[in-house]
């Protein structure tokens, strides 16, 4: 009985051993090109045909595909649409770690390009011709795509914020619109007060949303360079933002909703969250998502850190890439090149999108497009103003999607508990700095 | 009759037992085959897979290399593990008691045969049991709602401030009511089951003893169902140290609250999809797996010994 138990261990040990031989041996083959293609090499690709996949959220694109598949009858555009945020990168994370089912074209938002460039996970578009776009960019959103002489994707739009702000509400109260995070945290007073179901903004904690803030006002908590990187939340420009929000935290003035839920749809309609300060991109989503409050909001400049500064900050926006295993590299690039630089800008505008080059932002008919939502306002000119002020500088973590994530785990303890913002500014920061430690980097305090 | 062999024929004689030993042995395996190739397809082959993942690190910066046992040190001092763990060892310790306690009088209360509409009875407390995780999750966690939800609703409704169900002072025992709701009627078939089982000789004879109803649930029906009651908490330790479901769809309703690394499973699943340290996860899946594999395995050596 021992001895064929024994046997039959031994056996399972040796089966699984096979098995686990077997299964170890998925190993991927990195695809990177370094040679140069030729704007001839690229044609014969549009000419040739196939089918290239993209992975995007982003809504103007389903016009750009249709458009290109009209203008190369011969390519194929799959445009998967269904996933973002998270979910989006834990796909296409997955896709990259198994080598299979890699998309031709993704949508990676600036915060989280560093990632995948770092892993090699995203092709170098610079032989494709890339780096020569870089005059037709603005300054922000082209220094986040390009690494170097290396161009890891082309920028789509962006988000110079703006606060969007409910005249109705406001006119209602008779609140002047802030334009001060002072005058913010007494007008969240006074409307609070004045109806107590109605709160200046929601925020439950959005990592997004706290950083933007924090380049807002001028504190920089990432520094990055190569390998070596530190995490510093104990900054004089965090100081300004830990006091404000601190405020509006303790006297419960912000309203506990996550923003793309229902609720947080229902109150950006009914007035009980009156003010959002988020990128220049949310127009279209206002006309989509709330649009039985037409006519109600407006646009105004981000209200200042300290009175006269004109200090703006990016909140969102995202490029399209090429991840490196994709299969129709020539196509990707075609594509992305048409829908970012080409004759899909104005196409992608024309439906609401925020452009990230110069000369759409400049042009005339940008700047004085009246918005029906806002009540005729020439939104675009506090938009374009806005992206003329972004502060320079900032940078994000090469692994923001990761820290994005434990956000609430941290920051978001203040939220719900006595803990205070500050504190849970320095235990994101100590966690930040505990990843980039087991992932190699050097931290540098 | 030896003189008919030739003399040659003696020499290689001793070849032959191992060459039958091994094809007696051939024969065996020719019968378990076809079972221990998907046994080790589908069962060992992850397990040995997840133990050679972790083994390694892959980082961003210096690639995947071999580590030998720094993923388990590192585990074994891992504090977000560890304050997983005792996080779901709390929820062990109330909620499987107060689920098999209810489960238990419900069975027995069907069994007794007083009940009017046991059959719908039945029915009733097992249907939430075939509601899906996610939906039975998803309904609770608009009806813990202080703003849209149920509780928000009695709050404006009757004037008065019952507390955030979804607060972090809370949400375990939020956990706890929703697993409840849904595991009871499971582990009320199981009891009932068993107890149909159980000779109604027994009770007869115990009925002319002169034994209540009482003394025949402590000295007949509880013993009767013993081995039914240690499947049964083997399988709500085995559930509890699995938590994940209930977490994981409350979360975005309860940001703050619950953390990725709220139960170990979390944890695992936070560390491979959102930090991408496959080797790490794999790693503590193995620890929690062990650690559930000896509590599990000294419950049912306790639950038997005495049994025996």
């Amino acid at each position: 009985m021992r001895s064929t138990t024994s046997r039959i261990l031994r056996g399972i040990a040796l089966v699984s051993t096979l098995t686990l031989g077997v299964t170890a041996c998925g190993g991927s083959d990195d695809g990177s090109d370094t040679k140069a293609v030729s704007a001839g090499d690229i044609q014969a690709a549009l000419d040739k045909g196939g089918d290239i996949t993209v992975w995007a959220w982003e809504p103007t694109l389903k016009t750009v595909a249709a458009d290109f598949q009209k203008k190369y009858p011969k390519v194929k555009v799959n445009l998967v649409s269904e996933r973002s945020g998270d979910k989006h990168y834990t796909a296409l994370s997955n896709a990259i770690s198994a080598g299979k089912g890699v998309p031709d074209v993704a949508q990676v938002e600036y915060f989280a390009l560093g990632q995948y460039s770092l892993t090699k996970g995203l092709a170098d578009l610079a032989p494709y011709g890339a780096s020569k776009l870089a005059s037709k960019y603005t300054p922000g959103p082209w220094n986040a795509v390009n690494d170097g002489d290396k161009v890891y994707g082309l920028p789509m739009d962006s988000g110079p914020m703006a606060l969007f702000y409910n005249k109705t509400v406001f006119d209602k109260y008779k609140i002047a619109v802030p334009t001060t995070w002072d005058e913010y945290l007494n007008a969240a007073r006074k409307l609070h007060k004045a109806d107590p179901k109605a709160y200046i903004t929601s925020d439950l904690g959005d990592a997004g949303l706290t950083t933007s803030l924090l380049w807002q006002a001028g504190s920089r908590p990432y520094k990055v360079d190569g390998t070596k990187l530190g995490v510093n939340f104990d900054d004089a420009g965090a100081k300004k933002f830990e006091t404000v929000w601190q405020q509006l935290i303790s006297e419960k003035l912000l309203a506990p909703v996550n923003g793309w839920t229902d609720d947080w749809y229902k109150g950006l309609g009914d007035g009980t969250i009156a003010t959002l300060a988020t990128g220049a991109w949310m127009p279209a989503n206002f006309v989509s998502g709330v649009p039985n409050a037409k006519g109600q909001w407006r646009a105004a400049a981000m209200p200042a850190w300290t009175k006269g500064d004109k200090a703006s900050a990016e909140n969102g926006g995202s490029s399209l890439a090429v991840p490196a295993l994709a299969k129709n590299k020539e196509l990707a690039y075609a594509f992305t090149e048409y829908a970012n630089a080409g004759a899909g800008v104005a196409t992608r505008i024309g439906e609401g999108a925020f452009p990230a080059t110069k000369a759409e932002l400049e042009s005339a008919a940008f700047q004085s497009k009246k918005f029906d939502y806002f009540d005729g306002q020439e939104a675009n000119k506090i938009f374009a103003e806005s992206a003329a002020n972004v502060a320079s500088d900032w940078s994000y973590l090469p692994f923001q999607p990761y820290a994005n994530s434990i956000f609430n785990d941290t920051v978001g303890k203040a939220y719900v508990s006595s803990t205070k913002l500050a504190d849970g500014l320095k235990s994101w920061q100590d966690a930040s700095v505990k990843y980039g430690q087991e992932q190699g980097f050097t931290i540098e305090k | 009759m030896t003189t008919l062999q030739p003399p040659v024929a003696a020499e290689p004689r001793p070849a032959p037992p191992p060459a039958r030993r091994d094809r007696r042995s051939w024969t065996g395996w020719g019968f378990i085959g076809p079972f221990v190739l998907v046994f080790a397809l589908v069962f060992l082959a992850p397990i040995a897979y997840s133990v050679y993942l972790s083994l390694f690190r892959d980082q961003l910066i210096g690639g995947n290399q071999f580590v030998g046992l720094d993923n388990y040190t590192r585990a074994l001092q891992d504090d977000a593990f560890w304050s997983a763990l005792g996080r779901v060892a709390v929820f062990l310790a109330v909620q499987v008691p107060i689920m098999l306690g209810i489960a238990l009088l419900v069975a027995l209360a069907l069994d007794s045969g007083r009940l009017y509409g046991k059959g719908f009875f039945r029915i009733t407390i097992f249907l939430p049991y075939a509601v899906p995780a996610v939906v039975a999750t998803l309904m609770w966690g608009f009806m813990y709602g202080t703003k849209y939800g149920l509780v928000g609703d009695i709050n404006s409704a009757f004037g008065v401030s019952l507390p955030d169900l979804l607060s972090p002072g809370w949400v375990l025992a939020s956990i706890g009511n929703i697993v409840t709701w849904e595991f009871v009627g499971y582990n009320m078939l199981i009891f009932y089951s068993a107890l149909r089982v159980v000779p109604t000789s027994l009770y007869e004879a115990a009925e002319i003893d002169g034994a209540g109803q009482w003394r025949i649930i402590s000295s007949i029906k509880l013993p009767a169902i013993r081995g039914a009651l240690v499947i049964a908490t083997i399988f709500s330790i085995i559930g509890s140290f699995q938590l994940f479901n209930e977490p994981s769809i409350l979360r975005p309703l309860a940001l703050n609250s619950i953390t990725t690394d709220y139960t170990p499973n979390f944890y695992t699943y936070s560390l491979s999809f959102n930090g991408q340290q496959h080797n790490y996860s794999a790693t503590v899946a193995l620890i929690m797996g062990v650690i559930t594999m000896i509590v599990a395995y000294a419950v049912q050596l306790r639950g038997m010994r005495k049994g025996a």
